[in-house]
């Protein structure tokens, strides 16, 4: 032992460095990574890739579906990663994107919610303009994803253009037309209007002596109403609309927090919550504006109540809630690679086979028109034929909101204020509108 | 070790400068043993600590000081501009109180339920294992589960609680409108999920409790709620100590039971419920991605948590002072006695 005594300190110095350079080393590898390029890194076509594609939810993207790119391109493996929630992919992908791009998926898939990040952050993109791709998706579609300069920064998957879901069984209890075409009628046909729709509401909410409410909640109702102003909350070149003074949003605001709480409208829930979800099974209210992946959601949470249907209008034209991108993060090592690959995913065949496995209407055009889509039924929906439909809907779009920076901050200040009033009961119209502009000037956005 | 390392290293042969110089170096390695080994030992934990405690802390400071968007990274220095604008909103404020009632309406009944319920456990009972293992399951159910349960016994219109409230002919409540309600609500989550928890922390403490005090106060007459004010109390007051300071720590950062009290994990619309962390979740990672000011309110919330540890410390150690200053006061008093009677014999 006394023999070996000199060394130990010399020993203990060598490990203590060692473990020092370790650390140091982590850390350095940790920063690295965040020195991406938008240029193609993808230098053999034939070097053996894997791909990666990040989703969420349920996009019905199917293990054979992607075995089969990896037939025609022998080279490429593809890997899929499945988020349980669009939140829980949401904060990944932020987190990730925040530290340089590091660890993303080479296929990102984006909900149009999310879009206004990665048009504000172009660069950590990959511009995916193409002619072959050009013409493949609606036109509103491919303006979510395109950046001010004119680069494409994310390829279309499925779209929400929304319909008018209804419970014929209450409508036929009381008194009103319950046939799906009789129904759009009612709610004014190609010139159905929110006065109009407000309107039957309340005779409907009358007729049923208060125990029906017309709709689920005062958040989704305004959210429909406010996807059809094209610049509700900020100017098209992004600066943000002072919240006191805009006129169209105050009048939104009045409309749906007296109609829902005044005259009674709404069920007095917020969207996705308990309450919201148990009320579909205790024929709480009677219609609400369902973009086709809703349907799923309320075919789950309605269990066992029988009689939704869908009618074939969508009151002040059209209106798309949702839907996602498909984009290519430009810190990923093989962005050629991954924009053919994004580019194969996202056509009309492919976007078939997610529609048959998950609902998900699709987006392109060609797709749109093929029997699978367009003469599919919903049997949950009394056999609605919710291809024909919801391609009129789409078709009515005409409006794409811009969404900046600061639309969803905005959003929330405002929703809060209209959930405060009708589900929490608090205040008075003006009383919250006012701590929704108060809200808006916390945001120091000038 | 230090008396090895000191040893005379035993003479070799060779030539004597040579041996001179050798004995020299290593004892000016001993000598660097000495001195510079113990940092070594030591230096794993400051070393992690440098970069998991202290650089986050500072590197935090850094960002408070600029505007700073959470992809956009660095957009220059503000000095102390998100500061003042935190202070200015509304929201920080109704978040502190928001934290503080939570905090207030979870660790006082907690506490005093945990000793109850270990008292209990303390006894003689049959299946004592079974029960002590009962008390901690809800502290194995994941928080975010627990929010699920909760948000169905707790939902305003069709929840089990209002649903069996309205079954009685009582008004429902507001679990979500009522500000007060909750708060009581996420303090029920809180208390869940830790009184099991601390009540195995007190039972471990009053298991250590000498028998023989309890036998001798049976002696005295003493009946079973004299021994645990009189007994029990005292002799877990240390561990009561340390179980306070660690749920003040945890009730002013509490983040998962309020975020999972609705399904949007955002506070409510006025918000209700909104915690100080919630807060600057919101801002950092929420629409807003304002990673300045999001900064400015974890440096605020370290300050807040350090002004409450200092004043724990205070009390705890006035409580622990005039405990020992009895103790010691009566031993440094026997010991002069004895001193004295040493003094006057000699």
């Amino acid at each position: 032992m006394l023999t070996h005594r000199p060394s130990r300190p010399a020993r203990r110095l060598i490990a203590a460095g060692a473990s020092v350079a370790a650390l140091a080393l982590t850390l350095t590898a940790c920063s690295s990574g965040d020195s991406g390029s938008g240029s193609s890194k993808t230098q053999d076509a034939n070097e053996k890739i894997t791909l990666t594609v990040a989703t969420f939810n349920n996009f019905g993207y199917t293990d054979e579906l992607l075995a089969s790119y990896t037939k025609t391109h022998p080279n490429v493996t593809v890997k899929q990663e499945i988020a349980a929630t669009s939140d829980d992919a949401k904060a990944n992908f932020t987190t990730k994107l925040a530290a340089g791009g590091a660890g993303l998926a080479d296929v990102q898939a984006v909900d149009v919610d999310w879009m206004p990040t990665v048009l504000q952050y172009e660069d950590k993109f990959t511009d995916l303009s193409d002619d072959a791709v050009k013409d493949r998706w609606l036109d509103w579609k491919t303006k979510q994803a395109t950046a001010p300069d004119g680069k494409l920064l994310g390829y279309g998957t499925d779209i929400g253009p929304e319909a008018i879901c209804y419970r014929a069984d209450l409508f036929k209890k009381y008194g009103l037309p319950s046939e799906p075409d009789k129904v759009a009628e009612l709610l004014g046909g190609k010139d159905a209007s929110w006065d109009k729709y407000f309107q039957v509401g309340e005779d409907f909410v009358k007729k049923s002596g208060g125990k029906v409410a017309w709709y689920d909640s005062p958040d989704g109702t305004y959210q429909a109403m406010v996807g059809q102003l094209a610049n509700p909350y900020e100017n098209s070149d992004g600066t943000p609309k002072d919240l006191a003074t805009n006129a169209d949003i105050k009048a939104l605001f009045e409309k749906v927090a007296t109609e829902s709480k005044d005259k009674g409208l709404s069920a007095h829930h917020q969207e996705w919550q308990t309450d919201w979800t148990a009320s579909f099974q205790k024929n709480a209210f009677a219609t609400m504006a369902c973009p086709p992946w809703m349907t799923a959601s309320i075919e789950s949470n309605s269990g066992g109540v029988k009689g939704w249907n869908i009618a074939n209008v969508f009151p002040g034209g059209g209106g798309n809630w949702g839907g996602s991108f498909l984009v290519v993060p430009a810190a990923g090592k093989h962005t050629a690679a991954a924009k053919e690959f994004a580019a194969w995913l996202t056509a009309p065949e492919q976007q078939l086979s997610a529609y048959k496995q998950a609902n998900n209407y699709p987006s392109q055009v060609e797709a749109e028109k093929d029997p699978a889509v367009a003469d599919s039924k919903n049997d949950f929906f009394n056999n609605a034929p919710v291809g024909q439909i919801f391609a009129d809907r789409a078709a009515a779009v005409t409006v794409t909101p811009f969404k900046g920076p600061n639309y969803f901050t905005i959003n929330k200040a405002v929703t809060d204020a209209l959930v405060a009033y009708d589900v929490q009961g608090k205040g008075t119209v003006e009383s919250n509108w006012n701590a929704a502009v108060d809200a808006y000037k916390a945001l120091g956005l000038g | 070790m230090t008396a090895l390392t000191t040893a005379p290293t035993p003479p070799r042969v060779g030539p004597p400068e040579k041996r001179r110089r050798r004995v020299g170096f290593s004892q000016r390695l001993s000598r660097w043993d000495v001195k510079v080994s113990p940092y070594l030992y030591v230096s794993p934990f400051f070393i992690i600590f440098a970069i998991t405690g202290l650089f986050p802390l500072l590197y935090t400071g850094w960002v408070s000081m600029h505007k700073w968007t959470l992809i956009g990274g660095d957009a220059g220095y503000t000095g102390f501009d998100n500061f003042t604008a935190i202070f200015q909103q509304g929201e920080f404020w109704l978040s502190l109180r928001n934290t503080f009632m939570i905090f207030l309406l979870s660790s006082v009944p907690q506490v005093i339920i945990a000793i109850v319920l270990a008292a209990i456990l303390n006894q003689n009972i049959r299946a004592k294992t079974f029960w002590r293992m009962g008390v901690l399951i809800p502290y194995i159910v994941a928080p975010v589960a627990v929010g699920l349960i909760f948000g169905q016994l707790f939902a305003d219109q069709y929840g089990v609680i209002n649903t069996a409230l309205s079954a009685i002919g009582l008004p429902k409540i507001g679990w979500h409108s009522n500000t007060f309600a909750s708060w009581t609500a996420i303090a029920t989550m809180v208390n869940f999920r830790w009184i099991g928890y601390n009540t195995l922390i007190f039972l471990a403490a009053m298991q250590a409790v000498p028998a023989d005090l309890y036998e001798a106060a049976v002696i005295d007459g003493a009946g079973r709620m004299r021994q645990f004010f009189s007994i029990t109390l005292p002799q877990i007051r240390s561990t009561i100590i340390f179980v306070v300071i660690t749920s003040t720590i945890g009730g002013l950062q509490i983040f998962d039971e309020p975020r999972t009290f609705d399904t949007y994990g955002t506070g409510g619309p006025s918000h209700q419920w909104e915690t100080t962390t919630m807060y600057l979740w919101n801002l950092g990672w929420g629409p807003q991605q304002n990673l300045g000011r999001a900064a400015a309110v974890a440096w605020l919330l370290f300050v807040v948590i350090v002004i409450f540890a200092l004043i724990n410390y205070f009390v705890s150690s006035r409580i622990s002072t005039s405990d020992a200053r009895r103790g010691t006061s009566k031993q440094s008093r026997g010991r002069r006695g004895s001193t004295d009677r040493k003094g006057a014999t000699r």
